[in-house]
């Protein structure tokens, strides 16, 4: 604990953060370690090379979109109070917290239907942001068939490619727009499990 | 079947009818099987066989051989000869009257939602049982052992383990080994203990019951039976979470059975078990169980590797994986591992190399025959608990059976809620009350039991009857009451029901997508979670394993289209059967695509919206053209040969289908219609019929055929085999050109990419039914 207590201590505003996010000091701990692990030049804040230095996450076909969602636009770097925000969205949705109406809603809302006020974010939203390049707010067929390109991996041909995308859109598309909006993608996800499914056990 | 039997007073009389006949065939059934179980029966089919051998040689044997005089007879036109044929026509009475029963209930539809179907059977037993023992004669003992475990139990098992739901059972891996291992020692530990405790009590004149049997019944009788589960969750459609856990289980505490199983048999006799002994028995354990999964595997692996070779053998395909799967268990068996996991594993393992191999209808093959024969199993194993529980012998005991019921649901509770509450701190998704009730209570007993205790030496365990009286009352108990109100409970308690989700291509494309979003936070986090690990099997798998298991190219597929695929199709065969006909478009899939076609509404509306249209003079030729060739084909069908199998031609011409739609693809984005008429000739309705109607059964049959100068196409009874290399298609490009329907003779068209573009839809195209094939129309050509 003692350890911990001095990490803790060098990071600015961690009562805040673990407030803002729910994350207990172990994880903020294990969280700074690795952020400090990765920041090789110690500057304090993370760059894109930074990320793309991890082997694994270039193999990962949406490695690059994954890396770019964590620098909001205009941004070239990342300190670790975004880092630590940014990574809140994964954790498992606690249902038996209680509700304090002083605290901000924590971060990972799965029932909350805004799309881009700051930190009211699900894992959802994030795999929307992460689809939808241009930030229009909708998924277009080109966008979705760059996911789809990178995700297949030029291993089928382009109109293979294009049907799966006509019919993926044909599929959700409920207003006949040719585009996935928010609702839409939620709607078509509804059926899957994500709490349980799509966490990441330890940031719990 | 309502609508089969439209005037209500004949569907009376026609059941009531049947029954009759079924009612009489029970009683026919049971004297004959009664008459038959006469002493020199023991289901023995040697001493049986060479029995009657010798009877037969005795008098069909030359006169030299025969010390009696030989006196002429008149000749026998007829005789009866019952014993030559017994045993096989026993056998296959059995089965008879099983599938009668269970024909049997599902006509009588109230019943069948009252009571399951297990209880109906057991109950059929104790009625061909009482027949049998009131016709005089001696019942025959017929749940032995020998046939339970290695006829009976394997097909339930494989069938099981075929068709396991991976990602559930992989996801709640943690849970059910829980459940499986230490829900199964405590409640083996529990019942045995209090069981020896309630022995020793002065009043019940039990005391020579000594701990050590009593804790090899607990095991007995602890153990959660996969049939009775199967049976029962079948017709609640539960949801997958506690479906999953609670069968999960039952397959998995086989191991957990057999290790106290033979641990206390064995030391029953010392009398004594020593810690050594436990030190033992823990590494026994784990031998057996991961000695049975790794037996298991090789074998789906060995399965999985002959597949890959067998194109041109189609027809003995399904054999393979039966042979294998049936070897393992009976390697396992061999060394006492457990031959359960082995199955399983065998099953798991094989299915995704296999399927991507064997044909379309050997896929089909394997379905239904797993599922016949875990059908008849299953009947089979509840009739003959009936007409075991006749057959006794019994030794009723008022206060051990009744100890024993109340033990093992109260062990039961107990077990399911300590560990869960042990289990829940380890989930992301808890498991409720409501759950852990089902749990608890689905924990059924069945007739791995009896058969366990049916082992018992006789001598070694003198209150072996005593045992298996409570063994059944316990298995009568859970099957009976916690069978039939299962499911008034589950409505009660308003359990989630399994969703009949249609998996759509868009969950499968954002699952995969959150899969690698999800893997890549991790990676940068650096936290070797499940989905990094999960992350690596899967390139390990597609880097190695496939290319060594999966035969030709189609390793190389993603999941993602071979499920694109899959959907495509079904829909077609929807559209079809849904009086869809002639009337479809080609499947273009910009302009349109098969969701624009509500099958159900009429066709006009349909065709006017989506098709291309043709000329009405245009569209009379194709029928005319259709209709003069079809029916000329008939006639030259040539001889059929056992060994090849008539190819389905819609199965080989999707293919060509689906290569046709992406050159008119192409065609289309040349061409650039006005309107929604596709003016590119050739561009014929490419409905699946019409595909049917137009491919040969085997592309190579265009060249065999020797110019029937009058252009008649004869039917080349052939093998299916898609993945040849010769495989041809149809060459459309000639059709450029405004030819329109003459079909030119297919030249040898794209191999290569072509035919290896869509190589793994046949793979995985659903069932399209009996009723496809037999209305196969004859493929003709040009």
């Amino acid at each position: 604990m003692g350890s911990t207590n001095s990490t803790l201590s060098k990071i600015p505003n961690v009562e805040e953060l673990m407030q803002e996010t729910g994350f207990t000091p172990a994880h903020i701990v294990r969280l700074y370690d690795r952020f400090e692990a990765l920041d090789k030049e110690k500057t304090g804040h993370l760059r894109p090379q930074d990320f793309g230095a991890i082997n694994r996450l270039a193999m990962n076909p949406i490695g690059d979109r994954i890396i770019g969602a964590f620098f909001s636009p205009g941004q070239e770097t990342v300190d670790f109070h975004s880092f630590v925000r940014i990574l809140a969205h994964f954790r498992p949705a606690d249902k038996k917290r209680p509700k304090d109406p002083s605290m901000p809603e924590p971060v990972n809302s799965r029932t909350s239907k805004l799309k881009y006020p700051p930190l009211v974010f699900s894992l959802i939203s994030v795999a929307f942001q992460l689809y939808d390049q241009d930030k229009d707010g909708k998924i277009s067929r080109a966008e979705l068939l760059q996911v789809l390109r990178s995700m297949l991996e030029m291993q089928v041909t382009e109109e293979q490619l294009e049907s799966i995308a006509d019919r993926t859109i044909q599929e959700a598309d409920l207003d006949k727009d040719d585009a996935i909006s928010f609702e839409e993608f939620r709607k078509s996800l509804e059926k899957v499990n994500i709490d349980h499914k799509m966490s990441i056990r330890f940031l719990r | 079947l309502a609508h089969l039997l439209p005037n209500r007073c004949q569907s009376f009389l026609e059941r009531g009818l049947l029954l009759l006949v079924m009612l009489i065939f029970l009683e026919g059934t049971a004297l004959t099987l009664g008459a038959a179980s006469s002493p020199d029966i023991s289901a023995q089919d040697n001493t049986g066989g060479h029995e009657h051998l010798d009877d037969h040689q005795g008098i069909a044997g030359s006169n030299d051989r025969t010390n009696y005089t030989y006196t002429k007879k008149a000749f026998p036109v007829l005789s009866l000869d019952y014993h030559h044929i017994q045993v096989p026509f026993e056998i296959s009475l059995w089965v008879l009257l099983a599938s009668l029963m269970k024909l049997g209930f599902h006509l009588i539809p109230r019943l069948s939602s009252i009571v399951p179907e297990s209880c109906l059977l057991i109950v059929v037993g104790l009625l061909v049982g009482g027949l049998i023992k009131l016709a005089g004669e001696e019942v025959p003992p017929v749940l032995d052992s020998n046939l339970f475990f290695l006829c009976l139990l394997p097909p339930i098992i494989l069938d099981a383990g075929y068709f396991l739901p991976i990602r559930p059972f992989m996801e709640n891996i943690g849970t059910i080994l829980m459940f499986a291992v230490v829900g199964t020692l405590w409640n083996a530990f529990f019942v045995g203990g209090l069981l020896y405790a309630v022995c020793q009590i002065e009043g019940t004149y039990l005391s020579q019951v000594e701990l050590l049997p009593c804790l090899l019944f607990g095991s007995i009788i602890s153990a959660v039976d996969p049939v009775a589960v199967l049976a029962v969750f079948e017709e609640i459609h539960i949801n997958e979470l506690l479906h999953i856990l609670v069968f999960g289980e039952s397959l998995l505490n086989d191991a957990v059975t057999v290790v106290l199983y033979h641990l206390f048999e064995e030391y029953s006799g010392a009398g004594e078990v020593t810690p050594m002994d436990v030190v033992l028995g823990v590494i026994c354990f784990l031998i057996v169980s991961l000695g049975g999964i790794a037996v298991g595997a090789i074998y789906g692996i060995l399965a999985a590797f002959t597949s890959r070779f067998t194109s041109h053998t189609r027809v003995i395909e399904p054999l393979f994986m039966f042979v294998y799967s049936y070897m393992a268990y009976l390697s396992a068996e061999m060394f006492h591992l457990s031959g359960i996991m082995a199955l399983i594993a065998c099953g798991a393992v094989m299915r995704p190399y296999v399927e991507a191999n064997i044909s379309h209808k050997s896929h089909t093959t394997v379905k239904y025959f797993l599922k016949m024969w875990s059908s008849v199993s299953e009947t089979l194993i509840f009739i003959f608990l009936g007409v075991a529980t006749v057959a006794g012998p019994h030794a009723w005991n008022w206060t051990f059976v009744s100890v024993t019921v109340i033990l093992c649901l109260v062990s039961r509770v107990i077990g399911v809620v300590g560990l869960t509450f042990i289990i829940n701190k380890f989930r992301i998704v808890k498991l409720t009350t409501k759950d852990q009730f089902i749990v608890a209570y689905g924990g059924l007993r069945g007739a791995i039991a009896f058969s366990l205790g049916y082992l018992l030496d006789k001598d070694l365990f003198p209150m072996r009857t005593m045992f298996l009286t409570a063994i059944i009352t316990e298995i009568f108990f859970t099957v009976f009451v916690q069978g039939m109100t299962i499911k008034p409970l589950v409505d009660l308690l308003a359990v989630k029901k399994k969703q009949e989700a249609k998996r759509s291509i868009n969950e499968e494309i954002h699952t995969q997508f959150l899969d690698h979003l999800l893997t890549g936070i991790e990676d940068i986090c650096g936290h070797y979670g499940h989905h990094h690990w999960k992350d690596k099997l899967n390139r390990f798998n597609k880097k190695y394993i496939k290319k060594c298991l999966i035969a030709g190219e189609r390793y190389k597929e993603p999941q993602l289209i071979a499920f694109y695929h899959k959907m495509e199709f079904k829909q077609a065969i929807e559209l079809v059967e849904s009086g869809g006909g002639v009337k479809l478009p080609s499947a273009v899939p910009s302009q349109v695509s098969m969701q624009n076609i509500q099958p159900k509404k009429l066709p006009p509306p349909v065709a006017e919206r989506a098709l291309p249209q043709f000329t009405k003079g245009r569209e009379e030729e194709i029928r005319k053209i259709l209709r003069s060739n079809l029916q000329k084909t008939r006639q030259r069908l040539r001889s059929y040969n056992r060994h090849t199998l008539v190819a389905d031609p819609f199965e080989d011409g999707w293919n060509d289908f689906l290569l046709k739609k992406q050159r008119l693809i192409e065609l289309e984005k040349k061409v650039r219609p006005m309107s929604n008429y596709l003016t590119v000739p050739g561009a014929i309705p490419d409905s699946p019929t019409m595909c049917r109607a137009r491919l040969a059964s085997d592309p190579n049959a265009f060249y065999n055929i020797k110019a029937s100068s009058d252009g008649v196409p004869t039917i080349q009874v052939d093998l299916a085999s898609p993945q040849s290399p010769d495989s041809v298609n149809m060459e459309g490009a000639d059709r450029d050109e405004d030819q329109g329907l003459m079909m030119k003779p297919a030249g040898k068209g794209e191999k290569g990419e072509g035919g290896n573009k869509n190589p793994g839809l046949m793979r995985c195209l659903s069932d399209p039914g009996p009723s496809n094939e037999d209305e196969e129309d004859e493929p003709f050509l040009p």
